[in-house]
């Protein structure tokens, strides 16, 4: 029922704007602010590199530690090693040894530079319509915020979904903070130091082949150097082989010590593919059933292989943080509630329209609250045309003018307006969400190989269990308070109490 | 030049925001439960046939099968430079919804004073529901 509307509402028909253009824009504007890209701006502590292709943690000391291993000990192999075994033995060692090397660094190197599925923080209109939910369900208690869970019934069980203070979502199932990243990573893993980044839904795959492929690799090595060193003392003598050859020596012991790490850490990992569960979840034995008769894991298919190939070659999902679009200018919050078009008055510039070419959809809106002002301006020739596509015809260069259809909007073009002077989403998000905090607090993984269950304990998220008894690893729940502690400033007094009040009130949604 | 009152730009008066339907586990799927405040401008039907076909999409771009299974296996056979020339099937069926999500918003949104925002420029997690402000209008153009 649109009683009121008259027909030049009704002709008001809006073009969508591509919603995924990726090319840069050009902006004749270049004198004007530079238009940063959304890696630039991205509220996680991770770093960037090659404008925004490779993204990791923020701590990669480890990584190029595990870097220089792989490379040395590789490297004193095929130098010292392979031509004294492509000779005696056969030429086939060094390319096979080659090939397994080649796929190790390159599985490593997509492992650390991809994105393991960071959730983007949601913005500042979610947040609140959440929090108004929130609020209506629990009947707005007093100062303290109370824990915030959703539950959720999945292939029978009952799971448990948190509210993130920081990310301000409610997280997937699966779904973990990382406190070190400071994101919310979809069916996350674990944060792996010698990776220099998480493991999670988008490079687990990757993960696995490189601790695979890496067992293959040490063994491959440490048997062949041990062959080695072997003809070479029957030819020679022992002590004199060692000399000859001082480099198999040391990556004996590399290998060494290797092997039991990283094969440990595989078949650990192939148990949890075939189970479909994540390190998270096994540690916290979420799906064990010691904690009840009927527990089960609700993510699993049923059977090894399904699980398998679900894992290793099921359809890898898209980035859903577009770290190399870029940063729409215009700020795409909601109006205050206005009066009328007076409110946009001639003080509102209309530079808002000057929108991205990538596709701002609610850039619409702000074209359409400029075209309120122009005839009063300068800039009477409001370039209110607003295609769908980032080219215009008109003497709008290459912008993502929005086409309001038909006769409904046809300001003349005219000339193009200077980028606006409202200041991005993109830095308003990441200056919202951010927290303030103090915890410079890090896990440490020190663990080294040697242990290779252990390895991955070093990392639980910064969830705080509701039965104590959750980790049976013994993370201490004052520590993952103080994780907790750290997010999110109004709510950090809150968290450490969290526990206490946890359960108390539950959303129950559709 | 038209006088500023002939032109009609609607403002935002509200957003909605159609959360995640976790209940069949972690697969794209978005709450069918229509929302209260769309009640005066859009059909239920039409509302949930949209969401529908939006989870139907969603269902299809993460689908475990034989194909899926054959790119993933071709794509790590080539260690994933095949990637660099192809898209991925998730990818081609996002294209799809982009398409799907625009074509609803002329027939269907639009005329109504509301727009839908593509769920993957807000992540995944909601399916963003603009109102604009239905004022009514003075003259024609």
């Amino acid at each position: 029922m649109h009683l009121g509307v008259s027909e030049s509402m009704r002709e008001c028909e809006y073009n969508q704007i591509s919603t995924r253009s990726s090319t840069p824009m050009e902006t004749p504007y270049k004198n004007r602010t530079p238009k940063k890209r959304k890696w630039e701006s991205f509220p996680g502590r991770n770093k960037f590199y090659c404008n925004g292709r490779i993204m990791m943690a923020k701590q990669t000391g480890v990584f190029y530690l595990t870097l220089a291993l792989i490379l040395v000990t590789c490297g004193l192999f095929f130098t010292f090693d392979c031509p004294f075994l492509a000779l005696q033995l056969t030429p086939v060692i060094p390319v096979i040894g080659g090939v397994l090397f080649l796929f190790v660094l390159g599985t490593l190197l997509r492992t650390s530079f991809s994105d393991p599925g960071v959730l983007p923080r949601a913005n500042a209109d979610e947040a609140a319509d959440l929090e108004r939910q929130i609020d209506v369900a629990n009947g707005s208690t007093g100062y303290r915020p109370p824990p915030r869970t959703k539950e959720v019934v999945i292939n029978g069980q009952t799971v448990k979904l948190k509210y993130c203070f920081t990310c301000k979502i409610f997280r997937p199932p699966r779904a973990s903070h990382c406190s070190l990243c400071d994101n919310c990573v979809e069916r996350f893993d674990h944060h792996c130091p010698w990776v220099g980044n998480c493991v999670g839904r988008r490079n687990y795959r990757f993960f696995y082949m490189f601790i695979l492929s890496l067992s293959f690799l040490t063994i491959f090595i440490f048997s062949f150097v041990i062959t080695h060193i072997i003809l070479r003392s029957h030819r020679f003598g022992f002590l004199s082989a060692l000399k000859d050859s001082p480099a198999s020596v040391l990556e004996v012991v590399v290998c060494f010590f290797s092997v039991w790490s990283i094969v440990g850490l595989s078949g650990f990992h192939t148990y949890l593919i075939s189970s479909n569960q994540t390190t998270n979840e096994d540690i916290k034995g979420s799906w064990s059933s010691k904690r009840g008769k009927d527990n089960y894991n609700p993510y699993s298919y049923g059977n090894i292989f399904t699980n398998c190939c679900a894992a290793l070659c099921g359809p890898l999902p898209p980035s859903l943080i577009d770290r190399r679009g870029f940063v729409r200018s215009d700020a795409p919050q909601l109006a205050p509630p206005t009066n009328g078009i007076t409110t946009y008055g001639a003080t509102q510039s209309q530079q808002g329209h000057m929108c991205d070419q990538d596709h701002c959809i609610q850039g619409t809106k702000f074209v359409l609250q400029a075209a309120a002002t122009p005839l009063l301006q300068q800039h009477s020739s409001e370039p209110v045309i607003l295609t769908t596509c980032p080219e215009n015809g008109g003497s709008m260069p290459g912008r993502g003018p929005l086409t309001l259809g038909g006769p409904c909007a046809s300001l003349p073009l005219g000339q193009p307006t200077p980028p606006t002077s409202i200041p991005s989403l993109g830095c308003h998000e990441a200056a919202d969400m951010l927290p303030i905090h103090g915890h410079g607090h890090s896990h440490n993984h020190s663990h080294p190989l040697q242990e290779p269950v252990a390895h991955h304990h070093f990392l639980t998220p910064e969830e705080v269990p509701s039965p104590p008894g959750m980790l049976p690893c013994g993370s201490p729940m004052g520590h993952n308070h103080a994780m907790q502690a750290g997010f999110y400033n109004p709510a950090s007094q809150d968290s450490l109490h969290e526990d206490s009040v946890r359960g108390l009130v539950k959303l129950s949604f559709v | 030049i038209r006088p500023l009152q002939d032109l009609r730009q609607p403002a935002v008066s509200s957003k909605v925001f159609v959360q995640r339907d976790y209940n069949s586990g972690t697969i794209s799927k978005f709450q069918t439960k229509f929302p209260s405040e769309l009640e005066s401008r859009l059909d239920k039907q039409q509302f949930e046939e949209t969401i529908q076909t939006l989870n139907n999409l969603y269902a299809e771009a993460e689908k475990l099968g034989g194909k899926s299974y054959l790119e993933g296996c071709l794509a790590c056979l080539t260690a994933y430079t095949i990637f660099l020339c192809m898209e991925t099937h998730y990818e081609k069926v996002l294209k799809k919804i982009s398409r799907y999500i625009k074509d609803q918003n002329e027939k269907i949104y639009a005329p109504r004073g509301l727009l839908l925002t593509d769920p993957i420029e807000r992540g995944l997690r909601v399916v963003e529901i603009t109102i604009f402000e239905d004022r009514s209008i003075g003259s024609g153009r």
